[in-house]
C-alpha cells in the first residue's frame, strides 16, 4: 500500500496561516499530497482541517504561505479558480438541486453557452465514459432527490470529475453512508487513485484512513502534527497523534440491573408535512437507570422519534410516562418538560441554543418559567447569571462569562451549557441526541462521565447517535432503526458493529428478540 | 461558513445606524446637488428650522411622538419575527376607537376620560392587528400581506363611517364631531403656562410623555419579562421556541396585538392631542415612518427613540426648507427616509465587513 502513488506531488502547502480573530485555525501548515495517492487528513473536530480545506478550494484565502499545484504556485481565491487548477471537492452536505435531474446537476456551473442542449449532448457522452471507466453507473435523467444518499454523493464525484478534477477533497464522505455504501466509496476511491487521481480525504474516523488511505497526516489545534505513511501507522498511534495524549480504552457496559419503567412507547408513527412515514411504529419500554441507545444512519426516523416524544411535533400511537397517558397527537413540550422528561437535542445551533443570546439566556431555554429565575412575570437575569456561573465552573465551559453570546462559545462548550441545563434539572426521562457531535475528545470524556453519573442517579436515558462507537461504549440496550422500523435489539456484550450496520442497512433481524 | 461578521457591541449600537444616517445624509445631499442647490446649506436650514427655535422644537418632538408608536409597534413585531406593515391602519382604526370611548364616556371628568380615550385608541389598534396575527397563527398567512391589505380596509371602513353616519352635519370633509372637551390632551404650552411659563403654541401635547412611557414599556417588556423572553426566542430562533415549549401560534397573536396597540396609540397624539376629531388620513404616513424608524433604531426601544428624534427633526425641518426653497420640496424627506430604509434595511450588512476587516486588526 505504502507504494502507491508516485514521488511527484500533485498538491504542496507551505506555511499556511489562517486566524480568524482571536481563533488561530490554521498555524503554519506544510502538506504534500502525492500525485496518485489518498492522502488522509485526521484530527478532532475543530483541529483546523475544515479551514485547510477551505483554504484549498478557495472559500478562505490564506493570510501567509503558498499553495503549489504541479510545482506552480498559484493565488486559489474563489472555488472557480480552485476548479480551473484541477480540484474538486465533494462537501459533507451535498450540493446537490434536488429537483433537477442527475445531468442538469453535473451540467450546473459548467453549462457552456446560453442554449443547453449541446453542453447536455456532451456531459451526456461524459457521464457514461466517466461511468463506464469507473464503475459508476448512475441514470444522468435521475431525479436527484430520488436516489438515496450514496448515490447523490457519487453524482457529487462526478460533477468534480466533469469538471477536470485531478485532485479530488472529500470531506467527511462517509458521515452520512451505511457501513456497505462506505465500502463502495472506497472501492471508488481507490479505483480513482489508480487512474492517477489523487485524493484528500478529510475524516475524524480512524477505521476510514486504515482501510482506503496510503499516507495520513495528523492535525491538532490548528497545527500540523505529522504526516505517516499509513502502512508504518496504527489506528492507536493516530489517535495519541490526534490528541497529543495516551487515551485509556474505555470499558463497554454489562449488563447492569435496571430499575422500573418509566417511558413506554406504542405504535409511535410520525409522518413529515408531505405525508411520508418517517417513524414507522416504534414500540420500545425505557427503565429508570437505563441508557438505550438508538443506532441508525441520519434521516432514518431517530431525530423524529426524539422530537414526537419531546412534544416538538406530532405523531400517532401511544406514550405512558411515569402512569401518565400523553396523546402524541397533540404535542405539548412544555408539559413533557413539566412531567419531568427532559431533552439534549442533536442539533444545538437549531432547537438547543439561541445563538444571539447570553449563555445565562441559554440556560434557561424551556424553563424560563422555572421558580429561579424569579417570581411572577418578571425574569431576574442576576440569578440566571449566577446559576450559569456556577454551572460553567462545574461543567468546565470556557470562558467562564455567563453574559457572552452563545454563538461565541466553541462546539463543546455550546454543548456542554445545553447539558447543564438539561441534566442540572434532575431529569426522570433523559433525551440525548449526538451528546459529542463537534465536540473535542477531551470534552467527549466528560460528556460520557456525565451520562453515566445520570443514569446512576436513576434518570432513564434514550441516547441517540450516528458514532456507533459512542451507542456501544455508552448504551445497555441497543435498538436499530432503519427507515422509521425498528430493525432489531441487542445488548452491546452480544453484538458488534458488522451486526448492528446489516441492521442498521435494513437487513433482517438474524435472531429476532422476545423483548420490545 | 456564510454566519455574518460579529462585530463589537458598540460597533453593533452606534456605528452601524451612525453609518447608516450618514450614507442616506450623502446620497440625498447628491440629490440635492442635482437639483441646482447647495446641500450643506439645505442642511443647515433644516437644523435650524427643527432646532433653531421653540416653535421649531415644538414640531420636532410633535413629529417625533407619533413616530416613536410607530417604531415600537414595528419593533416589538420584528423582536417577534413578524414584520407588521399596517401601523397605518391600526392607527386608523384606533381613531376610531379613541372616538368612541371619549363620545361613550362624555360627561367624565378629564382624569377618567382620557384615560378610557387612550384604552379605546389601544383596543382598537390591537383587535384590529389581531385578525393578522391570527391568520397568520392559524392559517400561515403572511402578515405583511395581510396588515398591508388591511390598511386599504381600514381607510375604506373610515371613509364609509365618516360620508355616512359619523360625519360632522354641515362640514363637507370627511370627518366627525369635536371630542370632548375633557377627552383633549393639554399641549406642552397649555401646561407650561399653567406653571407661568411662556411657551410658543405647537402641536406638542402630553402624548410624548406615553411615547417615552410606551418605549420603556416595551423595553421592560421583552427584556425583563418571561413573554418577552419568549417572543424573543421566537424571533431570534423559532425552531429553538419550539423545542422550548413556547407556542409559535400563542406569541405571533399577543406580538402582533401588542404591536397594533402600539400603533394605535397615533390616534392618541393626533385626535386628542391636536386634530380634536377623526379626520380621514390623520395618520399622515406616520404608520409607515414607523418601519424606517424601528429598522434605523435596530428595533430597540431605545434606538426607536433616538430615529424617530431624528425623523421629527427631518419632517420639521423638511418643511422649512422647502419653504425657504421652493426648489426643494417636502418630498426629499421621502427620499432620504428611503435611503434610510435602503441602508439599514436592504443593505443591512453593507457596513458590516468592512467593520470587520477594520476590527480585525485591533483584536487578532
Amino acid at each position: 500500500m505504502s507504494g502507491a502513488g508516485t514521488d511527484l506531488p500533485a498538491l504542496e502547502l507551505s506555511g499556511i496561516d489562517k486566524r480568524f480573530g482571536a481563533v488561530h485555525a490554521n498555524k503554519a501548515i506544510d502538506l504534500v499530497v502525492r500525485k496518485g495517492s489518498v492522502h488522509g487528513i485526521v484530527g478532532e473536530n475543530g483541529a483546523g482541517k475544515s479551514t485547510l480545506m477551505s483554504i484549498i478550494y478557495g472559500f478562505y484565502e490564506a493570510d501567509a504561505g503558498e499553495v503549489r499545484v504541479d510545482g506552480r504556485p498559484v493565488r486559489i481565491r474563489t472555488p472557480s479558480d480552485a476548479i480551473r487548477l484541477g480540484i474538486g471537492m465533494v462537501h459533507q452536505h451535498f450540493m446537490l438541486v434536488e429537483t433537477m435531474s442527475v445531468l442538469d446537476n453535473v451540467l450546473l456551473g459548467a453549462e457552456g453557452g446560453a442554449l443547453l442542449a449541446k453542453g447536455q449532448s456532451k456531459a451526456r457522452k461524459a457521464l457514461e465514459e466517466l461511468g463506464a471507466r469507473y464503475q459508476l453507473p448512475v441514470d444522468p435523467d435521475a431525479i436527484v432527490g430520488d436516489l438515496s444518499v450514496g448515490q447523490q454523493q457519487r453524482v457529487e464525484i462526478l460533477k468534480a470529475l466533469y469538471r477536470g478534477a485531478e485532485i479530488l477533497i472529500l470531506d467527511e464522505p462517509t458521515a452520512v453512508l451505511t457501513p456497505s455504501e462506505a465500502d463502495q466509496l472506497f472501492e471508488l476511491v481507490r479505483a480513482l487513485r489508480d487512474q492517477g487521481k489523487s485524493i484528500l480525504l478529510i475524516t475524524h474516523k480512524l477505521r476510514e484512513i486504515m482501510a482506503v488511505t496510503d499516507q495520513v497526516s495528523v492535525m491538532r489545534r490548528g497545527a500540523m502534527v505529522g504526516t505517516v505513511a499509513t502502512s508504518a501507522t496504527n489506528p492507536s498511534q493516530l489517535a495519541e497523534m490526534m490528541v497529543g495524549q495516551h487515551l485509556p480504552q474505555q470499558k463497554r457496559n454489562g449488563s447492569e440491573t435496571v430499575g422500573a419503567p418509566v417511558l413506554s412507547v406504542r405504535d409511535l408513527t410520525v409522518k413529515d408535512g408531505q405525508g411520508t412515514i418517517r417513524l414507522n411504529g416504534c414500540s420500545f419500554t425505557l427503565h429508570a437507570g437505563e441508557i438505550l441507545g438508538i443506532a441508525a444512519v441520519s434521516g432514518n426516523g431517530q431525530s423524529e422519534l426524539l422530537e414526537a416524544l419531546a412534544g416538538m411535533r406530532p405523531a400517532t400511537g401511544q406514550i405512558e410516562m411515569a402512569g401518565m397517558t400523553i396523546d402524541p397527537s397533540r404535542p405539548d413540550a412544555a408539559r413533557m418538560r413539566e412531567l419531568g422528561l427532559l431533552h439534549v437535542p442533536e442539533d444545538r445551533h437549531r432547537h438547543g441554543l439561541v445563538l444571539p443570546f447570553a449563555a445565562s439566556e441559554n440556560g434557561m431555554l424551556g424553563h424560563h418559567h422555572a421558580a429561579d429565575y424569579g417570581a411572577g412575570i418578571r425574569l431576574d437575569h442576576q440569578a440566571a447569571e449566577q446559576q450559569m456561573a456556577a454551572r460553567m465552573q462545574q461543567y468546565d465551559v470556557r470562558p467562564q462569562d455567563p453574559t457572552l453570546r452563545a454563538s461565541r462559545f466553541s462546539g463543546g462548550n455550546q454543548q456542554k451549557i445545553v447539558l447543564a441545563r438539561e441534566m442540572e434539572r434532575g431529569p426522570r426521562v433523559l433525551l440525548v441526541g449526538q451528546p459529542t457531535r463537534g465536540v473535542d475528545i477531551g470534552a467527549i470524556a466528560f460528556i460520557h462521565q456525565r451520562i453515566r453519573e445520570m443514569r446512576a442517579a436513576g434518570a432513564a436515558i434514550l441516547l441517540v447517535s450516528v458514532e456507533l462507537d459512542e451507542i456501544l461504549t455508552l448504551s445497555d440496550r441497543i435498538l436499530c432503526l432503519c427507515a422509521g422500523r425498528i430493525t432489531g435489539e441487542r445488548r452491546p456484550a452480544e453484538t458488534n458493529e458488522r451486526e448492528l450496520g446489516l441492521m442498521m442497512a435494513g437487513a433482517a433481524d438474524p435472531v429476532p428478540s422476545a423483548a420490545a | 461558513m456564510s454566519r455574518p461578521v460579529e462585530l463589537p457591541r458598540f460597533a453593533d449600537v452606534v456605528l452601524v445606524p451612525a453609518l447608516t444616517v450618514l450614507a442616506a445624509f450623502v446620497m440625498s445631499g447628491l440629490v440635492v446637488l442635482a437639483i441646482g442647490e447647495n446641500p450643506l446649506e439645505a442642511i443647515w436650514i433644516v437644523l435650524r428650522g427643527a432646532l433653531g427655535s421653540a416653535t421649531g422644537i415644538g414640531f420636532t418632538l410633535y413629529y417625533a411622538t407619533s413616530f416613536i408608536f410607530a417604531g415600537l409597534a414595528v419593533a416589538l413585531a420584528f423582536q417577534a419575527g413578524l414584520f407588521n406593515i399596517g401601523g397605518e391602519g391600526q392607527a386608523a382604526m384606533a381613531g376610531l376607537g379613541a372616538l368612541l370611548a371619549l363620545i361613550l364616556f362624555e360627561g367624565a371628568p378629564a382624569i377618567l376620560l382620557i384615560p378610557a380615550g387612550v384604552l379605546g385608541a389601544a383596543l382598537f389598534g390591537g383587535a384590529y392587528a389581531f385578525l393578522p396575527g391570527y391568520l397568520q397563527a392559524m392559517r400561515g398567512s403572511h402578515v405583511v400581506i395581510t396588515t398591508i391589505m388591511f390598511n386599504f380596509i381600514a381607510v375604506a371602513i373610515l371613509e364609509y363611517l365618516l360620508a355616512n353616519w359619523m360625519g360632522r352635519p354641515g362640514s363637507g370633509a370627511p370627518e366627525s364631531r369635536f371630542i370632548p372637551t375633557a377627552g383633549m390632551l393639554p399641549g406642552l404650552h397649555q401646561m407650561a403656562a399653567g406653571l407661568g411659563i411662556t411657551l410658543p403654541r405647537t402641536p406638542l401635547n402630553l402624548s410624548f410623555a406615553l411615547a417615552l412611557i410606551a418605549a420603556f414599556g416595551v423595553w421592560f417588556l421583552l427584556w425583563q419579562t418571561r413573554l418577552g423572553y419568549e417572543m424573543r426566542v421566537m424571533g431570534a430562533q423559532p425552531p429553538a421556541a419550539v423545542y422550548a415549549g413556547i407556542r409559535p401560534a400563542r406569541i405571533t397573536i399577543i406580538a402582533m396585538v401588542l404591536s397594533g396597540a402600539l400603533a394605535g396609540l397615533i390616534a392618541v397624539n393626533e385626535i386628542m392631542g391636536v386634530q380634536h376629531r377623526l379626520v380621514l388620513g390623520f395618520t399622515e404616513g406616520a404608520g409607515f415612518v414607523g418601519i424606517a424608524v424601528a429598522l434605523m433604531g435596530r428595533a430597540h426601544p431605545l434606538g426607536v427613540v433616538l430615529a424617530s428624534l431624528l425623523f421629527g427633526i427631518l419632517y420639521q425641518g423638511g418643511a422649512e426648507l422647502a419653504f425657504d426653497k421652493p426648489s426643494i420640496t417636502r418630498d426629499m424627506i421621502v427620499v432620504m427616509q428611503g435611503f434610510v430604509i435602503l441602508f439599514a434595511g436592504a443593505l443591512g450588512f453593507a457596513f458590516h465587513k468592512p467593520l470587520a476587516r477594520l476590527f480585525k486588526g485591533h483584536t487578532a
